[in-house]
């Protein structure tokens, strides 16, 4: 009754944007790309510890062989995207912080070997076995967030978890990798979905899918009809807005429950996998293949946008290549959507396993005005934030105040700074006051 | 592709919405045109002076302000809408030189003097308003009837809410000439029917939020009814109808959460009824709007909208 009564007086929350969807590259069909004859491999693709080297140069390898090992429990290993030769062991700049980090790379042979992958039955193989096939094939979160997978699959043993989301929401414009990854590889998917559910021991998984995505959903409805044990899979359809597919928004939005500020879905007993890690944790448990490609939407500025199925390390001019002529006003590469993609430093950034998107655009600086206070910002923020009283504080040097207006909460989703008709660059506003309070030792 | 030629680097989010502030003050004043075109109908073609004048001395105001504060002077259409809504708030027949007073008053002391755009904390429009009525009482109090021929002096009238103008009626309330704006009063605020469609341009392009009209109005309606008074013809009457679309819902001076403007909306609402009915002036538009402007950083400080996850029992301390 309350909440009716709230949304009648538009008190409820009806959060996030809407920017054109842009999804050009809809039907096209993903492409297997020729291999590059050189890959770039950063050896942290991934939240956590940097891997460590294990190849020196000089050493030949096969795909799929470790290059590097993961440094602790909340990291990843990383493994030859080609066959060849390790031709140098270097530093370059990350294509997610643009920090200096170490680097691995590998000359072609130009015969794409592989090791020798060894299969399994997931059902033959215990929890512990199938959480390290999934560390060993060095899978995180490739929606973008790039947390390591088989962290999160092994929560702490108090935490009770009662439900799988998989995230198929894909809720930045123009890209459409993992629609088409729904399309496609239903199965993979679903094999995915139903090792997760094992490991996780719930009997209960949502599929969320953005209304957009009509094929997708109707695609993996199909599936899961046909599926010979019944399992409790369900698609469930969620409003196009972004950023629906942040983990705290779609945990809201099909659940109705909150996730406690500072907390994890794991504290309200769901875990969100995206749709690309599924499909990688199922041909890293039945195949035994480790995680050396993924689909990646080349989209924006190009004269034949794609979905292609790309090998990690692979130069973005690579693929920008196949993909016609770029318009002559391109200025700036994108990695991941246009509303929290990284723009890169130079057209040769390598593809990681967090790139769903190479976006070509024109820079487009605009003045930034002064505050109107017309409240767009708090009405577009998901997390329930006052975006502006960030930017205030920051400009007063006054960080102290920043934890009083939850600063911890926002998501860096951009949606205020989107919405602004002022132009300010609310975002960035917010990363300098996190990292302010980081300095003072503030929470 | 060049491979060699430079990136430029941005920060995220690398897309950004149509909204602009340009695109806000334009859309104001496209709705706005509607009053003003029913102000030169009622009152004629000497409106058009006013508002002339009223939107020059407004943007050559804030232009010499940016200069001798060494700002940069943005044509960003908000001075032109200040200008037009004093002109709007004022009698008939204001001496032009009384609304360049104002207009410069507007900008100077009640925007500039304050920060400039954003920063003000009094709507300038009704500030100047305000000042120019304290000031020049003796010249402001001349209304007249809205005249037949466009350019004829009208002859003297009393304004619905001026001491007895109830009283007068002998046919009952002209409920029809109070809504289409056939009745002596500022030049802009006579017609409803003229600011509802200005109001259903500002709410069609989300620039205000329905809750502020509906809430101010529906308060006055209420509180007047309680007190024993005719509440649709204190809706009709007087400048609640444009204060509660364009001056209520002036994003700066008011809260900035829709629980805060509702407060708001209330909290002028009441303001109205009890200036017009146990107040000595006739009119509590302007004030009950000024004074809840100075309440905004109040309502501001805690009425917050509620983070995401955020339990009150999680709460440590603050």
């Amino acid at each position: 009754m309350k909440m009716h009564v709230l949304q009648a007086l538009g008190l409820g929350r009806q959060a996030g944007v809407h920017p054109p969807a842009r999804k050009l590259t809809r039907a096209r069909a993903i492409e297997r790309m020729p291999l590059p004859s050189k890959v770039i491999l950063p050896l942290q693709q991934h939240i956590g510890a940097c891997a460590k080297a294990v190849v020196k140069r000089g050493d030949e390898v096969k795909v799929g062989q470790v290059i590097a090992e993961s440094d602790g429990f909340v990291s990843a290993p990383i493994h030859a995207t080609i066959s060849g030769t390790v031709k140098q062991i270097t530093t370059i700049a990350s294509p997610i912080t643009g920090q200096p980090i170490p680097a691995i790379i590998i000359e072609s042979d130009g015969k794409n070997e592989w090791i020798e992958l060894v299969p399994a039955d997931s059902e033959d193989l215990s929890n512990e076995q199938i959480l390290t096939r999934i560390q060993n094939a060095g899978i995180v979160g490739m929606g973008g967030a790039t947390f390591p997978t088989h962290v999160k699959l092994k929560p702490p043993p108090q935490k009770h978890i009662h439900t799988v989301i998989v995230n198929g929401a894909e809720c930045e414009p123009y890209i459409t990798a993992d629609d088409r990854l729904m399309l496609e590889e239903t199965d993979r998917i679903i094999a995915g979905v139903k090792i997760a559910m094992q490991i996780l021991s719930v009997t209960t998984a949502h599929i969320a899918i953005e209304d957009n995505k009509p094929q997708a959903i109707e695609r993996m409805r199909r599936a899961l009809a046909q599926l010979s044990s019944p399992e409790r899979i369900t698609v469930v359809t969620v409003p196009s807005r972004y950023p629906m597919g942040a983990e705290k928004t779609l945990v809201k939005s099909i659940l109705h429950v909150e996730v406690p500020e500072g907390g994890l879905p794991m504290d309200v007993g769901v875990v969100v996998q995206n749709v690309a890690t599924l499909a990688a944790i199922s041909d890293a448990v039945t195949l035994g293949k480790p995680l050396v490609e993924r689909v990646v939407t080349v989209a924006g500025m190009v004269s034949e946008p794609k979905n292609l199925m790309a090998r990690f390390g692979t130069a973005a001019s690579f693929l920008i290549e196949l993909c016609g002529e770029p318009d002559t006003s391109v200025d700036q590469v994108i990695f991941g959507g246009p509303m929290m993609g990284i723009a890169q430093p130079a057209y040769d950034s390598p593809i990681i396993k967090g790139t769903n998107c190479v976006l070509l655009k024109r820079s487009d600086f605009r003045d930034e005005h002064s505050c109107i206070r017309c409240g767009r910002c708090i009405d577009s923020c998901p997390m329930g934030l006052m975006p502006l009283m960030f930017v205030n504080c920051d400009k007063k040097r006054e960080y102290e105040a920043l934890p009083d207006y939850h600063i911890a909460n926002c998501v860096e989703c951009g949606a205020c700074a989107y919405s602004c008709p002022a132009n300010i660059p609310l975002v960035s506003y917010i990363k300098n006051g996190k990292t302010e309070l980081r300095k003072r030792g503030i929470k | 592709m060049d491979k060699v030629s430079k990136l430029v680097l941005s920060p995220a989010p690398h897309l950004r919405g149509n909204a602009s502030i340009n695109r806000d003050m334009y859309i104001v004043t496209l709705a706005l045109l509607f009053p003003c075109a029913g102000a030169v109908y009622f009152f004629g073609l000497y409106v058009l002076l006013m508002l002339a004048v009223g939107v020059l001395c407004a943007v050559l105001t804030e232009y010499v302000a940016k200069l001798m504060r060494r700002q940069p002077f943005h044509m960003d259409g908000s001075a032109i809408v200040t200008g037009i809504l004093l002109v709007l708030v004022m009698p008939p027949r204001t001496p032009l030189w009384i609304i360049a007073v104002g207009a410069v008053f507007c900008i100077a002391i009640a925007k500039e003097a304050f920060g400039g755009l954003g920063h003000n904390i009094f709507n300038p429009a009704l500030a100047g308003r305000a000042f120019v009525t304290l000031s020049f009482a003796g010249a402001l109090t001349r209304w007249i009837a809205p005249v037949s021929s466009l350019v004829a002096d009208g002859v003297t009238a009393a304004t619905p809410l001026s001491e007895g103008f109830i009283t007068t009626l002998t046919n009952g309330v002209p409920y029809k000439a109070l809504f289409l704006g056939n009745v002596a009063g500022s030049v802009g605020e006579t017609s409803a029917l003229l600011i509802l469609i200005g109001g259903v341009i500002l709410l069609a392009f989300g620039l205000i939020k329905w809750q502020v009209p509906v809430f101010y109005i529906g308060t006055v309606s209420l509180l007047s009814w309680i007190m024993g008074q005719d509440p649709l013809f204190h809706l009709l009457a007087g400048g609640l109808m444009l204060g509660a679309f364009f001056m209520a819902t002036d994003y700066v001076t008011s809260p900035l959460t829709t629980r805060g403007k509702i407060i708001f909306a209330v909290g002028a609402g009441i303001l109205v009824v009890v200036i017009r009915v146990l107040g000595t002036m006739p009119e509590g538009v302007c004030y009950s709007i000024l004074l809840m402007n100075a309440l905004t950083p109040l309502i501001d400080r805690y009425v917050r909208p509620k983070p995401y996850g955020h339990m009150p029992t999680t709460r440590k301390g603050a």
